[in-house]
């Protein structure tokens, strides 16, 4: 689908609370940096669920132009088969140049959908955006579970992006700005097919990780789940939470909510202590953007040891005991 | 006609390689992997043919036919669902099924293969797989194919004409049910797929794969989506500070006491 009369980049949000996402506010400020080379042209978004009028005055606010709108029951527009129909009505009414969503639960399935509703692809996790010179849309974006770092051009028009949560930093909101709200009818009801029977959700714990200033993960090296224990201790000395590699996970020690990485979840904290963890790229993907990474690993040649900033090539056992009990002193 | 499942599986380098082993040739464009890194069936695409097989273990007149879309095949490799319970084989191999990071002509003959098979009722496929991390070939072929999809799941049961299937969130689960014939992907939260046994190993040595074309799909390339403009290696600043002690013990010690120094504890 090429067309020449494509302008402007839509945003397809989602809303929590009558106002637009986090995630969703970030990619605001991505689309308006985008439009910053794009000079005359629109930031439009599209808003479908409970108080959606509402989330469009926010959105407007945080520097959107168009918002278009769809009032529907949150458990509706929480169905990715609704969002998608959302999102394809939007783009038919903005036909936008670039279309970004963000790569959260939903988006993950709704973007892809859209992508190819849109008859095209999606430039998938990116964590950066920019356009090149003939005005495409170019993405960064890890590839090889981060092992490669890779530049992708879009070529289509539109062109769409998911984009990594966290990857751009929302702007400060201006309650003078002026915008248009457009409602658009459309039954989101009737546009579901994989039908939601139930939701069977756990309470977290403590600190959820994506919140946490400091995570102590434990991977494979730990050979169990008794450890964790430890893990925990650390963790509530250190008031931060406690996470796990994959491995860990699919052993079955932890639970898989506890999973950092490419496929679990994007931690940022200030210190992130990894404890018998090799450093694959897909755990990296998770947990590289962490302000310190303290590695404790018995291989001294282990390629977590290219990611830390502190290390000790030594076994937990050992270490952490003493580690922890210098802690208990200093902190006293 | 009893329940036939199609499983998308795709041959990709082994994942767990070391960083060190990826690098990136002279044009800047391509991703080479040094050494001799073995190929695989993508991780969660054991996953899918796991789900497949448990599908299969509640009812047994249940088909599963596993199609994989590349240029070349290591037989042994691709074969491998076929050792764990899986009943046929079918190879897209086709010079034009490069494995690029533009997903669309992939899609477009997986597609074309599902609705050459006849009668299809259930696709499973992985929730991504493990080079291009695109995580979306199975949604555009429900899209092509206009089936409802569930996506990331740990749980797939049928019955009847339906497909339940639990799909995960980061907090717990979601029960989703759809229509069949639909597309469901899995992730490895569904648990270990289960290992190819004496009798399904010589069994899948008598499998001979279906091979078909570009051409037998009836399949051409669509105008392309995306492009690699550029390849590198991750740029790594870090200065790892190595912490030495007497023994682990007290190098657990003075890291504590470092920590604390650079007021990060
Ligand atoms: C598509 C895809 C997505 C993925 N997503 C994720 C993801 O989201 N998160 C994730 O974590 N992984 C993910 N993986 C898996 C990843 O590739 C690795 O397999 C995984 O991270 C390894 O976990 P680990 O470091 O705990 O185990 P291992 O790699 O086995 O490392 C264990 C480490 O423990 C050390 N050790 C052993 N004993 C001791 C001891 N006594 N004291 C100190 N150290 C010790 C060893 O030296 C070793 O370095 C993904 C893979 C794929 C293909
Ligand atoms: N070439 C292929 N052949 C067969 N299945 C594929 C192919 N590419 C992708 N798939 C399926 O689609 C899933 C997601 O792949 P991707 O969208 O490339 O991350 C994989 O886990 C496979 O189940």
């Amino acid at each position: 689908m090429t067309d020449s009369n494509a302008q402007g980049v839509l945003v397809v949000g989602e809303i929590e609370h009558g106002a637009p996402s986090a995630a969703t506010l970030e990619l605001l400020a991505a689309g308006r940096a985008l439009l910053r080379k794009l000079p005359g042209e629109h930031l439009s978004a599209v808003l479908a669920g409970e108080r959606a009028a509402d989330a469009a005055a926010r959105a407007i606010a945080a520097g959107v132009d168009i918002v278009y709108t769809i009032e529907a029951d949150a458990d509706v527009a929480s169905h990715p088969d609704a969002l998608v129909a959302a999102g394809l009505e939007a783009a038919k009414a903005a036909s936008p140049r670039i279309v970004l969503g963000p790569r959260t639960v939903l988006g993950r399935e709704v973007l892809p959908r859209l992508a190819f509703r849109l008859g095209t692809a999606l430039a998938q996790d990116c964590t950066a955006l920019d356009l090149d010179d003939q005005r495409r849309l170019t993405v960064t974006r890890p590839i090889y579970g981060g092992a490669i770092q890779a530049t992708v051009t879009c070529l289509s028009t539109p062109s769409v992006a998911a984009v990594r949560p966290k990857a751009y930093d929302a702007e400060v909101a201006d309650s003078g700005r002026a915008g248009t709200v457009v409602p658009l009818t459309l039954d989101l009801a009737s546009t579901v097919r994989a039908r939601l029977v139930e939701r069977v959700t756990r309470p977290v714990e403590g600190k959820r990780l994506e919140d946490a200033r400091v995570i102590v993960s434990g991977g494979r090296g730990l050979g169990g789940p008794e450890p964790f224990k430890k893990l925990e201790e650390l963790a509530g000395l250190l008031h931060g939470t406690v996470g796990a590699s994959r491995a860990a996970v699919d052993a079955g020690w932890v639970p898989a909510a506890m999973q950092v990485g490419l496929t679990g979840k994007t931690v940022t904290p200030d210190v992130y202590i990894a404890v018998g963890i090799s450093g694959a790229s897909q755990h990296m993907a998770g947990c590289g953007s962490a302000k310190t990474i303290v590695a404790i690993n018995k291989d001294p040649n282990a390629t977590i040891f290219k990611h830390a900033h502190y290390g000790v090539a030594g076994d937990w056992q050992k270490v952490l005991p003493a580690f922890m009990d210098q802690l208990h002193e200093l902190l006293r | 006609m009893p329940l036939h499942i199609v499983v998308l599986a795709k041959q990709v380098t082994d994942s767990e390689a070391p960083a060190s082993a990826y690098s990136v040739d002279a044009t800047g464009k391509r991703v080479v992997l040094q050494g001799s890194v073995p190929f695989i069936v993508n991780g969660f695409d054991e996953n899918a043919v796991e789900a497949a097989l448990r599908i299969k273990d509640a009812a047994p007149d249940r088909r599963i036919t596993v199609v994989s879309a590349g240029t070349e095949f290591a037989l042994d490799v691709v074969k491998k669902p076929v050792a764990m319970g899986a009943e046929a084989l079918v190879l897209l191999q086709d010079g034009a099924f490069q494995n690029t990071i533009d997903p669309l002509f992939t899609v477009r003959a997986l597609a074309a293969a599902i609705h050459k098979l006849g009668q299809v009722d259930l696709v499973l496929a992985g929730r991504q797989a493990s080079d291009w991390d695109n995580s979306q070939v199975p949604l555009g072929v429900a899209e092509t194919l206009g089936w409802p999809v569930i996506h990331v799941t740990q749980r797939v049961d049928v019955s009847g004409a339906t497909v339940r299937a639990h799909r995960v969130l980061p907090d717990g689960h979601e029960v989703v049910e759809a229509p069949l014939p639909a597309v469901v992907t899995v992730s490895n939260e569904l648990g270990s797929p289960r290992y190819p046994n004496m009798r399904g190993i010589m069994a899948s040595k008598r499998v001979q794969p279906t091979v078909w074309t570009a051409a037998d799909l009836g399949v051409s390339r669509p105008a392309p989506a995306l492009e690699l403009a550029a390849a590198a290696l991750p740029k790594r600043t870090v200065e790892t500070e190595l912490i030495k002690g007497d023994d682990d013990a007290d190098a657990g010690r003075k890291l504590a006491m470092r920590l604390r120094e650079a007021r990060l504890l």
